[in-house]
């Protein structure tokens, strides 16, 4: 499976795509939507692990863009917030197939992952 | 529900909500850096375990970035404590320029989601008057809320606090599209309610990309 993570918090998402590349999950990893774009044109990935609230673009607008340049790619948000209902309303209307709440579990993302590619 | 809330009040709580919601989400980030460093920690433990050789400088920097998550989340939670005591007194002797770079501080993520720089310049000397601190955060808030939004494609706002013969003024400066935005929407009744109960008066100056709020030396 190779994913990509997108959060604008560097040492969040550099980790995270460390500690999935030690389960055997190809992680590349970027902090706006430029970059983001860029990784997605370039490359195949299975599926984009996408944090709601980032500066400039959001998560959901960004999976919009997303749609047009891979529109088999599954997504996972995650969100800061503790309270998920507004949320779940928003990801669900973007078409989201799994939301976590951060800090997340390495073990609830992989199988989130899993899950979501069918794999 | 029987009651109306007093314009103020309503404002007064919408400003704490929004202020507290957004430095709690910052805490949740970096909780989450915690999280996934201490995760990785974990992972090379067991990789040790295994007998697998993990380079200690690694470790290292593992450490060096949870203990500067932990910094920042401390910096959080003393801004956020606070910001709750600012309405303990409901008027007392206030540092303006100090408030002024609180705000700023405490607004910091919405500036950055907004893509917008903010530079508070501390005046040389103190600049105090007697105010409810919780007010004029507040209404400091609600201007730099839309200088934010007026600051074009400078992307930065300035923020100048000045000593005057009746007070204090504050400056929120550098708004290129100030003109662009309607001048009928700012003030709202929202900011009209807190410069009547602050005494404080708020010219909006489009030819020089300038908010000037005004502040009575004493309420």
């Amino acid at each position: 499976m190779r994913v990509i993570l997108v959060d604008d918090e560097e040492e969040l998402i550099s980790a995270l795509a460390e500690r999935l590349s030690f389960r055997g999950i190809e992680a590349d990893w970027a902090t706006n939507a430029e970059e983001t774009e860029t990784l997605v044109s370039e490359n195949q990935y299975d599926l984009a692990v996408l944090d709601v609230k980032m500066p400039k673009t959001s998560g959901l607008d960004l999976k919009r863009i997303l749609q047009k340049i891979a529109p088999s790619m599954k997504y996972i948000f995650l969100t800061g917030h503790g309270s998920g209902k507004d949320f779940e309303a928003g990801a669900a209307e973007a078409g989201a197939n799994y939301y976590l709440v951060k800090p997340v579990k390495i073990e609830d993302l992989v199988e989130k992952m899993k899950e979501a590619v069918g794999k | 529900m029987n009651c109306k809330l007093d314009i103020v009040c309503e404002t007064g709580l919408q400003f704490f909500g929004k202020m507290s919601s957004s430095n709690f989400h910052e805490i949740k980030n970096a909780l989450a850096i915690i999280n996934e460093n201490a995760g990785l920690l974990e992972d090379f433990s067991n990789m040790t375990s295994e007998g697998r050789i993990i380079d200690s400088e690694r470790l290292m920097v593992l450490a060096r970035k949870i203990m500067k998550q932990v910094r920042r989340t401390d910096e959080i939670v003393r801004n956020i404590n606070r910001f709750s005591h600012s309405v303990d007194d409901f008027v007392k002797r206030v540092d303006v320029g100090e408030t002024v770079g609180f705000v700023a501080t405490i607004s910091e993520r919405f500036a950055v989601m907004r893509g917008v720089v903010l530079e508070p310049k501390h005046p040389e000397t103190q600049v105090r008057i007697i105010t409810s601190p919780f007010f004029l955060e507040n209404l400091i808030w609600l201007c730099l809320d839309f200088a934010m939004n007026a600051a074009g494609d400078g992307k930065t706002v300035g923020l100048i606090t000045e000593e005057t013969e009746s007070g204090a003024r504050v400056r929120f400066t550098r708004l290129d599209a100030l003109g662009e935005s309607s001048e009928n929407m700012f003030p709202t009744e929202r900011e009209e309610a807190l410069i009547k109960v602050l005494g404080a008066y708020l010219t909006v100056n489009t030819e020089a990309g300038e908010i000037i709020l005004g502040l009575a030396k004493t309420i």
